[in-house]
């Protein structure tokens, strides 16, 4: 287990290395001379030639780069232009917002992604295999922003039973906070129910079929403790860890559930770095999430490997 | 974004080709996918015959027609400016389907290529290439596509430019993983025999026996595309004003909702039905040349 671990810690270097490299990369797309674009519209020459100092703007790419990496491996990811302050005290300030987004969006994912891919394969063919279909595919195909406003139309506007936008922190007022959160994490977990339904009823259709299955079947045991002790048991090891590669989604999500909500979270913070040309943070934003996507992976592959050993070959 | 999940490679037919239903048959034999593609007929008409079926010009503006409920003279209402939403919705068709498909002719360009040779060539290139890969697969697909388009500069092409590059590694994984499949098969080891460059095996060899499963993969990646082009425009990084767009109509009646929900329904419908349709004729090509399904 320990070599296995080691080897999976060492594949995701390389990954880091070349994510890093796109990711500085992306300054050398901008227009013209950096320095100029990076001091925004007021071209003041003071900060121009900031800029150049600590960019070093005179030096070739990979040099630049070098810099760059030093500071991003002793937690320096720069420094918004516009804010005056640190990326990394900015994430820091954006994530819990986001994160407490996220986690009432995965329970919601959940409980309604895992039911109904449970049902629909304990029932194959039938109309709740159908319905549950139809409500995956409506998942996967809805664009997240327009459910957010026809939410917003439904119960701030026609029925004034939740607010339409705004964050009230949990500490401040946790039934504020709930009623800010529940419509954008429903917004959030929808499309990820979709996912889970279709990965449940395709785990759950396997194992159904399985020997100890039919064996638990033949010995008696009730059809209901087969499905929720034997199948379901067997079949969540590959769900969570399918759910765990849908950080990318809801992190993508985030931003625009954000927008429409006016949620002030990690989303917002890089949309708004976008429209001040505040490139640093956008840089500084896109290398952290990669960063954490590349973890959540290892994670959850060792998570696999720890429940499973027949895949410690790697 | 769960629609850029990489399809399963298909695997060849088990009987002869003549003893089965061609595949568009097999296609059109199912309901949800020969609605599909009505639907998408139906938008792609819409688009390349806008100025015949709009009933007004999408970005001429009417101050004495502001924010009017759906009427016959204004059958979806009009904008905040007075634009009639039925004629911006048509228009607003082309935006998403040129971006839908030209970023996805983007990555395939980029993708298939690579693909091929990463899978063929093996050794260091393919190391090389599948780390760039993985380097991109770990940024969040929209996420990239919003740093890509911040960095190049707001506009249609260059949201489709971010999409398209943000949509590449799926092309690659898929192609380099279906030519390993394909490169250790009879014919392809007869090919190389008889002396053939690699280059001439890769094309003429490789090359169309990994087609079926980028076909579904494109047209799921197409309805990706259009959703990722509607998300890219409602943050104001797509298609700019007055030029319509899905997106960006959605992002202008955000601010009306409680007043003129007209304008937020019928971009929204149009946004779903055509992504759906992707979708659907994706779900059904894949069971239409996947053997298994048949």
């Amino acid at each position: 287990m320990t070599a296995y671990l080691v080897r999976r810690i060492a594949t995701i270097v390389p990954t880091l290395v070349f994510a890093s490299i796109l990711i500085f990369a992306l300054q050398q797309l901008l227009p013209g001379d950096p320095a100029m674009v990076l001091a925004g519209e007021e071209r003041d020459p003071a900060v121009i030639a900031h800029l150049r100092e600590t960019l070093h703007l005179d030096q070739p790419f990979p040099v630049r780069y070098l810099y760059w990496v030093r500071g991003v491996v002793h937690g320096d990811l720069g420094e918004s232009l516009r804010m005056q302050q640190p990326v990394r005290t900015l994430i820091a300030e954006k994530l819990p917002v986001t994160l407490e987004l996220a986690c009432i969006a995965i329970v919601i994912a959940l409980a309604i992604g895992i039911p109904a891919g449970v049902v629909s394969a304990v029932r194959r063919g039938s109309g709740w295999d159908y319905g549950a279909n139809v409500v995956a595919l409506w998942g996967l195909s809805t664009p997240n922003f327009w459910l957010g406003i026809m939410l917003i139309l439904l119960f701030s506007v026609t029925l004034g039973w939740l607010p339409a936008s705004g964050y009230v922190s949990p500490f401040d007022d946790w039934r504020a906070n709930l009623a800010a959160m529940i419509m954008p994490a429903f917004v959030l977990g929808n499309a990820i129910a979709a996912v889970l339904m279709r990965h449940t009823r395709s785990a759950m259709l396997q194992v159904l079929s399985s020997d100890y299955v039919r064996t638990a079947r033949a010995k008696g045991v009730r059809e209901r403790d087969v499905i929720l002790k034997h199948a379901l048991r067997n079949a969540l090891i590959p769900i969570i860890t399918l759910g765990a590669l849908e950080f990318g989604t809801l992190l993508s999500g985030a931003v625009l559930t954000e927008q429409v909500f006016t949620i002030p979270g990690f989303g917002k913070l890089i949309v708004d770095a976008v429209f001040n040309r505040d490139f640093a943070v956008v840089q500084g934003v896109v290398l952290f999430t990669a960063t954490a996507y590349i973890v959540l992976n290892l994670v959850a592959d060792i998570l696999y490997a720890v429940a499973n050993p027949r895949m410690r070959v790697g | 974004m769960a629609a850029l999940a990489e399809t399963p490679p298909i695997a060849a037919p088990a009987t002869p080709a003549a003893a089965r239903p061609h595949p568009l048959r097999r296609l059109l034999a199912r309901p949800a996918a020969a609605a599909g593609i009505v639907v998408i007929a139906v938008f792609v008409a819409a688009a390349v015959f806008a100025p015949l079926i709009a009933p007004y010009d999408p970005i001429g503006t009417n101050f004495a027609a502001v924010r009017k409920a759906p009427s016959a003279a204004h059958w979806f209402g009009t904008d905040e400016i007075g634009r009639d939403v039925l004629s911006r919705v048509i228009f607003g068709a082309r935006a998403s389907l040129e971006a839908g498909v030209l970023s996805v002719l983007i990555s395939l360009s980029i993708g298939v290529p690579a693909g091929l040779l990463a899978g063929y060539a093996g050794g260091k290139v393919d190391m090389l290439i599948s780390r760039l890969t993985d380097a991109l697969l770990a940024c969040p697909f929209l996420i990239l596509a919003i740093a890509l388009a911040a960095f190049l500069g707001p506009s249609l092409a260059n949201a489709m430019i971010a999409i398209g590059i943000s949509a590449t590694p799926v092309f690659v994984r898929l192609t380099r993983g279906t030519t390993l499949a394909v490169r250790s098969e009879d014919y392809v080891l007869a090919a190389r025999a008889i002396g053939n460059p690699p280059w001439r095996i890769a094309l003429l060899h490789v090359l169309p026996n990994i087609v079926p499963p980028l076909l579904v993969q494109a047209t799921l990646a197409i309805a990706a595309a259009v959703i990722a082009e509607a998300s890219l425009s409602f943050l104001g990084l797509g298609q700019q004003p007055p030029q319509p767009s899905w997106g960006s109509m959605l992002n202008t009646a955000k601010n009306y909702i409680d007043n003129a929900a007209w304008m937020a329904i019928w971009p929204g419908v149009s946004i779903f039905l055509l992504v759906l349709s992707f979708n659907l004729v994706g779900d059904g090509l894949r069971d239409a040349l996947d053997p298994r399904h048949s």
